[in-house]
């Protein structure tokens, strides 16, 4: 009864697998970029990713990053490499642990919570820096891998694993690409392990949060897209406390998904009255 | 008899004029060889459509020599596309031009500029202020020229259907909400529903062109559409993907089609009038206008 009155948001996983191929090869064409970089966590949402870019723009025009650190789980890389055979794309394993420790030295070791997320943002920024280096090499653009359960709740790193060119999966919740990854094709081993960011070991999403994906994407679906209220979701039989704690969650994290604000001084502003397209006729390069 | 019409479901390069220009011609070409006598074109299809501060430097006259030697490819051809107007009073508009041999045969500017939502057209260019159709030579005698969301107000194409259009042709660039859900079909098929609506209340014809293609992680959906004046489905093109659709139009269906369904010619114009002329009144706070009710 609760599920029909409060479904997860479903969609046709063969169209959308074709509105976001459409999106990278227009992005490409537009910003005059042939190839892509993702950073390959193992997990199911840069998998998805890395099986969109091929589908996009083929094996050849795709580079798979692996980027470890000492503590990462072995299996996480055994599950990109998975990826990589798969699709046949180049790869490139860059051990990132020599890069950070002297930062980590720096924060120390406690076991707080606190601690360990300034832990993990560093092996997020980190990567962030190997990847776009790894871009300006391979001549090519940087595809995001957050999704929109990430996004609202502010479950990211902020210049960290939420950096990128373009976002292709950034619109779909965590409970919708899974079926966007089976029509994919993403090995079976993929799917069924619980999502992690694996920033310290045992780490799970849904440990972190607090609550399964199903039902967070449940009330996000029901807060954002059909714009009900908390009121309303409690009395349709969401779950009130978590209601309200995804309700704050999404307004606290409002700053990471957008710019930040700049003080306005000028005739014109850029974002706020100085506004074009990113892309135009004499910005793409080589134009 | 027979009038070929053809839907140019194309993807602009957005503020690429020249770009832009340069693919018009082609699917006009293509268009004439397929037998087409008018080729719709979507919305803007001369600039794109996200354009933000690009208005200004996409813009132009409806005389510019440009858009009339586009008519020119295609002699006898009418061509009606989608691109943003610099007036004499120096407005800039979202506006459809119908040109035929080289002559501007007609203008109509957006009148209902969607600013809500993943819409901020308001922003950036000025509503149009008249709705007309336009005297385009027998078998259509007239057509009704609307972009995109005009579509959402049934004033308009009823006022054209008034006003003498047997066909009315709708410019768009409409992208897909919620694509690949429950909710993209429902938009999809509100837009379908509207126009099946339009061609049968107005007993006209509805030729639909809505472009295809991404800006700024907008898809554009397609699915242009001909439809005869009792709402059949004359043509229909693929969702997401270019097309030029090519379909005929029976111009004698469409007459018989007014004769056995009158609606046009019974409607009370008069009484519409005064009952609009009452609810602007109370509205606006002014006098009410005196009651034609017989005494």
């Amino acid at each position: 009864m609760t599920a029909e009155r409060t479904p997860l948001p479903e969609i046709d996983a063969e169209q959308v697998i074709g509105i976001i191929v459409t999106f990278i090869r227009s992005q490409l064409e537009q910003t005059g970029f042939k190839r892509l970089v993702v950073g390959l966590s193992g997990g199911v949402d840069s998998a998805t990713v890395a099986y969109l870019a091929v589908r996009a723009v083929g094996a050849d025009n795709l580079l798979a990053l692996l980027m470890p650190y000492r503590t990462s789980s072995p299996a996480s890389e055994t599950d990109a490499l998975r990826v990589v055979e798969a699709l046949g794309c180049r790869s490139e394993r860059i051990d990132i642990t020599p890069m950070v420790e002297p930062m980590l030295a720096l924060i120390g070791d406690a076991d707080d919570l606190a601690t360990r997320v300034r832990r993990g943002n560093v092996l997020a920024r980190q990567r962030m820096i190997v990847l776009y280096d790894r871009s300006a090499a391979f001549d090519a653009l940087v595809a995001g891998t957050s999704n929109k359960t990430e996004a609202l709740l502010g479950y990211g790193t902020l210049y960290g694993d939420m950096a990128a060119a373009i976002a292709p999966i950034g619109d779909l919740y965590k409970s919708q690409l899974r079926s966007v990854a089976t029509a994919l094709g993403v090995p079976a081993e993929i799917l069924a392990k619980p999502p992690s960011a694996d920033l310290w070991p045992g780490q799970t999403d849904e440990g972190e949060l607090g609550a399964s994906y199903d039902d967070l994407d449940r009330i996000l679906f029901a807060l954002v897209d059909r714009r009900w209220t908390a009121e309303r979701c409690a009395a349709a039989g969401l779950d009130a406390r978590l209601v309200a704690w995804v309700a704050r969650r999404v307004a606290r994290n409002e700053f990471k998904r957008q710019l930040p604000p700049v003080a306005k001084l000028s005739l014109r502003t850029p974002g706020v009255d100085h506004l074009y397209p990113r892309r135009r006729p004499g910005s793409r390069r080589g134009s | 008899m027979e009038y070929r019409i053809a839907l140019a479901q194309l993807t602009p390069r957005l503020g690429d004029l020249e770009a832009n220009f340069e693919l018009a011609r082609g699917w006009v070409r293509r268009a004439d060889d397929q037998g087409a006598r008018l080729t719709v074109f979507p919305e803007l299809a001369l600039t794109g459509y996200l354009l933000s501060d690009l208005v200004p430097e996409v813009a132009m006259r409806a005389s510019d020599a440009r858009l009339t030697a586009l008519s020119r490819e295609a002699p006898g051809m009418l061509v009606a596309i989608g691109f943003v107007e610099e007036t004499e009073s120096l407005r800039f508009c979202n506006s459809a031009a119908l040109l035929r041999d080289g002559e501007l045969i007609g203008v109509h500017r957006k009148v209902y500029l969607p600013t809500y939502g993943m819409f901020d057209e308001g922003r950036f260019t000025r509503h149009g202020d008249r709705i007309r159709s336009e005297a385009v030579g027998e078998p259509l005698g007239r057509i009704g020229l609307s972009i995109c969301e005009d579509f959402w107000h049934a004033s308009l194409p009823m006022l054209q259907a008034q006003d003498g259009a047997r066909l009315l042709v709708n410019l768009a660039a409409g992208p897909a909400r919620a694509p690949g859900s429950a909710a993209g079909l429902a938009a999809i098929a509100g837009w379908h529903k509207m126009q099946d609506t339009y061609a049968l209340l107005g007993t006209v014809a509805v030729a639909f062109c809505n472009r295809v293609g991404n800006e700024e992680g907008l898809t554009f959906w397609g699915g242009s559409r001909l439809l005869a004046a009792d709402g059949s489905i004359i043509a229909e093109a693929p969702l997401y993907e270019e097309a030029l659709v090519v379909g005929a139009l029976e111009t004698d269906d469409l007459r018989m089609q007014r004769y056995s369904l009158p609606l046009l010619a019974d409607e009370r114009l008069e009484l519409v009038r005064r009952e609009l002329d009452r609810i602007i009144a109370e509205r606006a706070g002014f006098p009410e206008p005196p009651d034609g009710d017989e005494a």
